[in-house]
């Protein structure tokens, strides 16, 4: 059963004399009870606004919400037991930080004690005991993001939307949050929705992961899904450090499937057992399209293939190396440390059951053999 | 800043003394002139030396006018009493409806929205005597001529688009979210707007509120032509200084300080607390 389902959602601003602008397209999604929901996408891909329409700061210009069963999207925003941490911290100026964690508690109707208990506990996982008694306009935008944070946790509600939640906070300190805001997430079966623009946050934290661009949500998977099995281009060229090679490719018919060549050299054969039927007729009909394979699975030190080296990089516990390579510029991962310098020239391998193909509309026809 | 030098320190005292003297001295010649009788007043040269007299204020108190050519009734305390009640009245009026329409404008984008926003504030600089006319004869149809109610609506067109174009702006610089906080912990739109913005924009209304309070107080134009004696405020009020026999300076300047005194302990009071609302008003983060 799902806990927030959202059904077919439009938001389209309309700005006099300006054309309308739509930020959030034919958007569907299903979020089970518990789950943690990292929406990811760069700024203006629409996941700002899909948090506000939950939350009810913005109306639904079509389509539905519920939450818990429960229709949410025409109610006002205190009827929807939504609880939410603001980017910009949003504190009440005049209250101290123990005030302002307690007056959210204010409508639950609680004893005091049971009010201190609770602010002193959340306050201790965020690390902020120290600063209590202190009002937010003496507080570092890291300490006000974490009281913000602390603000939204401690009430109870059926959903939890965290906008942002750590992008002012230091390294170090949000690896350890993140832990224990899972923890805590996990440990009450809180469901969150969380958005953020980086990678990192998103894997550690979320269990599913919504990638957005354009206002259309373009995958939601866990992160190996969305590494192994990209549903397009984008999301292909989006998740993943360094990001995805792409290659454009063009298309032959070859005795038992297909030839892709790129470039001088370089061209991939593609039995026709591997393909789909819908693949197969997508790339009968296509002249070109394109192809890509992470970095991660382009094997140097072996193989066929020629790459130029342009740089190196040992980052400790991985290589960079890029290169180039029959005219395309290539990025390859190895966990071992490769020994050339640019100008050098070092074999590689690009293994056709590695790459990963794209039709004519950015769509993924075939995915990489998983490993 | 650091101005350690002596000689920087010495030129920046006597600048400021000069501004101070410029800006002070004719509070100061008239606080003294209050005190003083109309033939101490013109003599020449004048004195900073006298004998002080509370003549001037005894008769402005008890409303007799002692002049050359004998007694004149005047209602000096009465224009007052009509000052304090009717820029009260006005401010107050100007702030229930005033500061609702800033907070709609500040957080609404809506059809000619900015241009109903500007109309109200062109109000501010279009001449009085524009309206003047047209405003007395619908008044006289209205049956508003002379009446409390007609002048405090007057007056709207001083103190409402000053108080609704300087509290938009405070509006404007509390975050909506802070808002929205408060929203989601249970709370109705209603009380976000009382509980939240408003003690938020609280500095912001407060000196919205004393300015036009001053410019009420201030006005003119439009208590000579729309009041009669009874109802007149102390600016129009002091017309009856100037009599066939001379002018009354002594009681003029005893008057003038009278009606300042009000609106001075009022912005001295306000200043404080605009002070402490400046370093408060850090809501941006």
């Amino acid at each position: 059963m799902g806990m927030l389902e959202i059904r077919n959602v439009d938001k389209v601003y309309h700005t006099r004399g300006k054309p309308p602008v739509h930020a959030v397209r034919a958007l569907d999604m299903d979020i089970r009870s518990g789950e943690i929901v990292a929406l990811l996408g760069s700024s203006g891909c629409g996941k700002t606004s899909t948090l506000r329409m939950i939350a009810g700061f913005e109306s639904v210009s079509s389509g539905s919400i519920a939450l818990a069963q429960r229709p949410i999207h025409e109610l006002p925003p205190a009827k929807r037991r939504v609880a939410m941490a603001f980017e910009g911290y949003s504190l009440y100026p005049p209250l101290t930080v123990r005030e302002n964690i307690a007056f959210a508690l204010k409508a639950q109707q609680l004893s005091r004690s049971e009010i201190a208990q609770r602010v002193d506990n959340i306050a201790r996982l965020v690390e902020i005991e120290d600063i209590l008694d202190s009002h937010p306009r003496a507080l570092s935008g890291g300490q006000q993001q974490r009281v913000s944070l602390a603000r939204a946790l401690v009430r109870d509600a059926d959903l939890y939307l965290l906008d942002e939640p750590m992008g002012q906070l230091e390294p170090q300190l949000r690896a350890v949050l993140r832990g224990r805001i899972k923890g805590l997430l996990a440990e009450r079966g809180m469901t969150a929705i969380f958005v953020t623009h980086d990678q990192t946050e998103a894997s550690a934290l979320a269990d599913r992961i919504a990638v957005m661009e354009d206002g259309v949500l373009q995958q939601f998977a866990n992160e190996r899904e969305l590494k192994n099995r990209p549903a397009n281009l984008f999301v292909a060229s989006f998740i993943g450090e360094p990001p995805m090679n792409l290659l454009e490719t063009t298309v032959r018919r070859a005795e038992a499937g297909f030839r892709l060549t790129a470039g001088s050299g370089m061209a991939f054969d593609i039995p026709s057992q591997t393909l789909a039927p819908a693949a197969q007729q997508a790339l009968a009909q296509a002249d070109r399209i394109k192809v890509g394979i992470r970095p991660q699975r382009i094997a140097i030190g072996s193989g066929e293939a020629r790459l130029r080296v342009v740089s190196n990089q040992w980052l400790g516990d991985q290589s960079h190396v890029a290169g180039e390579c029959a005219g395309h510029l290539l990025v390859a991962v190895t966990s071992s440390r490769v020994a050339a310098r640019p100008g050098d020239v070092v074999p590689c391998a690009l293994d056709a059951k590695n790459l990963h193909l794209f039709g004519t509309d950015g769509l993924c026809i075939r995915h990489a053999e998983a490993r | 800043m650091d101005h350690s030098s002596l000689a920087g320190r010495i030129f920046r005292g006597i600048a400021l003394a000069m501004v101070l003297v410029f800006f002070m001295f004719p509070i100061v010649w008239i606080l003294l002139m209050s005190f003083q009788t109309n033939e101490q007043i013109l003599r020449i040269p004048p004195r900073i030396l006298f004998e002080p007299t509370l003549a001037n204020y005894e008769a402005l108190i008890s409303g007799q006018l002692r002049t050359a050519a004998g007694n004149l009734q005047i209602s000096f305390m009465r224009n007052l009493m009509n000052s304090f009640l009717l820029s009260s009245a006005s401010v107050i009026l100007a702030l229930l409806l005033g500061v609702p329409a800033a907070y709609a404008f500040a957080r609404f984008k809506f059809r000619l929205g900015e241009t109903i926003a500007f109309t109200l504030l062109s109000f501010r600089f279009a001449p009085p005597l524009l309206v003047l006319l047209p405003l007395s004869l619908y008044y006289q149809q209205l049956g508003l001529n002379d009446t409390y109610f007609g002048i405090v609506w007057v007056y709207q067109l001083i103190a409402l688009p000053l108080i609704l174009w300087i509290v938009r702006g405070y509006f404007e610089d509390i975050s909506p979210d802070i808002e929205h906080a408060y929203r989601l912990a249970g709370h109705s739109w209603r009380e976000a707007f009382t509980r939240i913005a408003v003690p938020l924009a609280g500095p912001g209304i407060a000196a919205a509120g004393l300015l036009s309070f001053i410019f009420c107080w201030n006005n003119f134009v439009f208590a000579l032509i729309l009041a009669s004696a009874d109802k007149q405020p102390v600016t129009v009020g002091a017309l009856a200084f100037v009599t066939a026999s001379g002018i009354q300076y002594g009681q003029i300047a005893a008057a003038i300080v009278l009606s300042v005194t009000p609106t001075l302990l009022l912005a001295l009071y306000a200043q404080r607390y605009l002070v402490e609302g400046l370093s408060l008003g850090a809501v941006k983060g």
